[in-house]
């Protein structure tokens, strides 16, 4: 392994992944005087925040009467009572000082009549706990996401965090059980960098590339979560993936739900407005998991549209072109680009698509990694934040507006523990060699895999897999038949081909360790809800219709090692943070 | 008179050829710029056959067909698929844009892919973008104001309106590098990408240094190597005006 280039760097802390919650993380740092380093294998305004649309949900009140105990108790009815309430609490109590921070910082939010930010309807965002639609989500358009991340990484800028920008990380630096930095290829010039912190932040995102047709950018490859299983460390609930009701049908790009919070509504073949069926009050505006297993339900019962009755339409033609024009010109513009439809004349065809990860790296309120050894632990050394992280505030299923208030809230919160653990100039503890060397050899064999099977040929078996046998409805069967399934992807990186040897730009190699990063996590999300017998949110089991709170209210955990798989679980904090707020018992989940 | 040539490492030569394999009767010709830095050669036109029967619509979609089945090698940036994140900004058929959002449709014959144009080139179709980055961040993106309170700045709809237009700006950088005065004065003048930037602030309502970010740009090589060709606004994929913003700035210091 000598033959690589190593250079070495010392930072108080490193964050990994400059999306929404590493840039605000790395602006909390870098204002508390900590050396901060902040690696990513993209320029920060490419990640994948930017294309969050519809808004940023927080009880500011701006249109009507509110409440953070509202919006909480949304949040966990939402999660079908598999969030920490804890964490929910600290989320939905922060959300409002995070929102008005980020409107100082200059995100250019869209304004109400008296010049205050705007707020939009969304999905399962109510008043008075569960009794009618509240305005909660703050909107900057349908572009919040693009909006939040140009700003995070302009006051990033203004306090001089320092980036690697297009540096591949690799793995994590273990010693004892404690994290002690990260190792990174360097795309730019290939040479390898070992960066030693006393605190390293991951922030690398979701996975949805283990699907066939997700939302998600090519780069949404959950690197961050697939080194947390090498280094040995268990991921929590992956069994639950978000899919999305409203992806374009064909290409899977990401329509807001922010068109059904403006007005929109969902039809079927018929032309019946079919949500009002299963979900009487709420309708197009259920949560996500309960509107995307209704047009699953549609389609199945052969009321969906076109030739192959595989989608649903969704409808703005009958909004007013102004309120289109102001409030949703990205969705114009992403429907004519991509549907060919003019959304003020015809609906835009839509069928559930791969969004979210709930599950990811565990962690408590403080964003502190947590592992199971006996009983709940941290991970010294190791912070995990935004939809790599499951805090878990989102439990079985998300919110819509809740992830980029996850962002901030906990990127801030990250930030802030950090501070108090660490102080400028603390002296580094020396590393193990071994730690380098195994890292490397990985990377080495992959780059020099002489093989017959192309990554991209594993990557469309793994994705279509997952998209056959791990969708929106599951069963024993189908469970059954994707936990082998999955398997033979990865058996197939025993003969693995990489054509490109180099070492400066080789996106042959970077594909293949993203693909080695995403079928350890296809694997640890086919397992989890293999073994999760109930359905809850977003796991929904035909053969287990019910959810079942003796048994299952819980965290599932899961370590990988090669393609073995370690299943094991941890109890739903059942507490709130403070007296601000009493605990929420577990409910019957009606919209 | 003096004989100007490019140096001979520089020259374009004629690279492989694939030829499709599928037997497919639809078959486009897809030429693509390519340069390793790590070999010690010219850059080379590869040419792929794709089949079109088997490709989606945008022309990103042939770049991963031919990266997926045919050339794991070719390197080239991506990331959402939709327009919003600007990774894949090359140049096609002699014009900027995003590969993700351009359909091959739209596009003439033969097609022509190259890296965005005066860039210094890092492999195949990814340009260095450092110095515009370096830019950037000369314009200081963020909002001055020297407010304390725990409230929102108020903002009326119409100032915010003023917004819509600029804040949009994915800095792809297709407007600055199929802007000539930019490709010869790249290093000194900021280029339309990061004046339309820096005009997003300067006409935010709730920013206090408006005057100082004008003063900023408020320079002969800066700001006024802008000569109007307008070939920015006509590369911008998300059908932003860059040059408007500049002439806007003109204006505020011409009234001023």
């Amino acid at each position: 392994m000598s033959a690589y280039k190593i250079i070495d760097h010392e930072y108080d802390v490193v964050v990994l992944g400059a999306g929404g919650s590493g840039l605000r993380a790395a602006v909390g740092l870098s204002e508390a005087g900590l050396k901060t380093a902040c690696v990513s294998k993209v320029f920060p305004t490419r990640s994948h925040t930017s294309a969050a649309q519809g808004g940023i949900s927080a009880a500011l009140g701006n249109m009507g009467e509110d409440d953070w105990r509202w919006h909480m108790y949304d949040t966990v009815k939402g999660a079908d009572w598999l969030g920490d309430q804890d964490s929910i609490e600290y989320l939905c109590k922060e959300a409002p000082a995070a929102v008005l921070e980020l409107e100082k910082y200059g995100v250019p939010f869209s304004r109400t009549e008296d010049g205050k930010i705007y707020q939009r309807p969304f999905g399962g965002m109510t008043k008075n706990y569960g009794n009618e639609t509240v305005q909660r989500t703050c909107a900057a358009a349908d572009r919040t996401g693009h909006a939040i991340l140009h700003t995070l990484y302009g006051q990033a800028l203004k306090h001089n965090t320092e980036f690697f920008i297009e540096y591949f990380a690799l793995d994590l630096i273990m010693k004892d059980g404690a994290c002690k930095g990260i190792i990174a290829w360097n795309l730019n010039d290939g040479t390898i960098h070992r960066f030693r912190s006393h605190i390293t932040i991951i922030a690398t995102g979701g996975y949805g590339k283990v699907y066939y047709s997700a939302t998600s950018a090519h780069t949404c490859t959950g690197d961050g979560n697939a080194m947390a299983l090498r280094a040995g460390l268990p991921l929590q609930d992956m069994e639950f993936v978000q899919f999305h009701p409203t992806g374009i049908y064909g290409h899977g790009t990401l329509i807001s739900e922010g068109v059904r919070g403006e007005g929109g509504y969902l039809v079927n073949s018929k032309g019946e407005r079919f949500m009002e069926r299963y979900a009487p009050n709420a309708k197009d505006l259920a949560s996500r998991d309960v509107v995307s297993r209704s047009i699953a339900v549609e389609i199945n019962e052969g009321r969906g549209i076109g030739k192959e009755q595989d989608h649903v339409h969704l409808h703005i033609d009958h909004l007013d072109p102004k309120v289109i024009d102001e409030r949703l010109p990205g969705i114009s513009e992403a429907s004519k680009l991509f549907a060919n439809v003019d959304v003020t004349k015809e609906p835009i065809p839509v069928v559930p698509t791969v969004h979210y990860n709930m599950g990811g790296i565990p962690t408590n309120y403080k964003a502190e990694v947590l592992t199971v050894n006996g009983s709940e632990k941290t991970v010294p050394g190791l912070m995990a934040i935004g939809e790599a992280a499951c805090v878990s505030v989102h439990g079985a299923n998300r919110l819509g507006s809740n992830s980029l208030i996850d962002l901030v809230v906990f990127g801030r919160a990250a930030a802030k523990r950090a501070a108090e653990l660490v102080k400028p100039g603390m002296k580094h503890d020396e590393i193990v060699k071994s730690e380098t060397d195994r890292c490397l050899e990985r990377f080495d064999s992959l780059r020099n895999s002489e093989g017959s099977n192309p990554t991209s040929e594993l990557r469309l078996s793994m994705q279509k897999t997952m998209q056959s046998k791990c969708a929106v409805f599951r069963s024993e069967k189908t469970l059954k038949e994707g936990v082998d399934e999955i398997r033979k992807p990865y058996d197939g990186m025993d003969s693995l081909s990489v054509k490109d040897k180099s070492l400066i730009f080789n996106t042959d190699l970077v594909e293949t360790l993203e693909f080695d990063n995403l079928i350890r996590q296809a694997i640890t999300t086919m397992d989890s809800a293999y073994n999760r017998k109930e359905s809850r949110g977003a796991h929904a089991r035909e053969d287990f219709p019910k959810r079942d709170d003796e048994n299952f209210m819980q965290h599932t955990l899961s370590w990988c090692n090669g393609s073995k798989t370690k299943i094991s679980y941890r109890p739903v904090h059942r507490s709130t943070l403070t007296n601000d707020v009493q605990y929420f018992p577990p409910q019957e989940r009606v919209y | 008179m003096v004989q100007f040539n490019l140096p001979a490492n520089s020259k374009v030569k004629k690279g492989h050829y694939y030829k499709d394999n599928t037997g497919s009767k639809n078959i486009r010709k897809v030429n693509v710029y390519r340069w390793d830095p790590s070999k010690n050669e010219n850059p080379r036109i590869d040419t792929y056959e794709v089949d079109m029967d088997n490709c989606s619509s945008k022309v990103l979609d042939i770049l991963n067909k031919i990266k997926n089945e045919i050339d794991p090698s070719i390197a080239y940036r991506r990331s959402c698929a939709h327009g919003v994140c600007g990774s894949c900004a090359m140049n096609m058929n002699g014009k900027n844009g995003l590969a993700c959002t351009k359909a091959h449709s739209e596009l003439e014959g033969d097609i022509d892919i190259y890296p965005l144009p005066h860039l210094k080139v890092l492999k195949d179709l990814i340009g260095d973008l450092s110095t515009l980055y370096k830019q950037y961040e000369s314009v200081e993106p963020w909002l001055k104001t020297t407010k304390k309170n725990d409230k929102e700045n108020i903002q009326s709809k119409e100032d915010r309106a003023k917004l819509d237009g600029f804040y949009e700006c994915i800095m792809c950088a297709c407007c600055s590098t199929s802007c000539p005065s930019y490709w010869w004065n790249g290093e000194k003048y900021l280029g339309p990408a990061v004046l339309l930037q820096a005009y997003r602030w300067i006409i935010d309502s709730r920013d206090e240094d408006r005057k100082e970010r004008l003063k900023k740009v408020a320079d002969e090589l800066k700001l006024y190597r802008c000569h109007t060709i307008l070939n920015c606004t006509n590369a911008c994929p998300k059908g932003l005006n860059p040059a408007k913003a500049i002439a806007e700035i003109k204006k505020m210091l011409a009234t001023a």
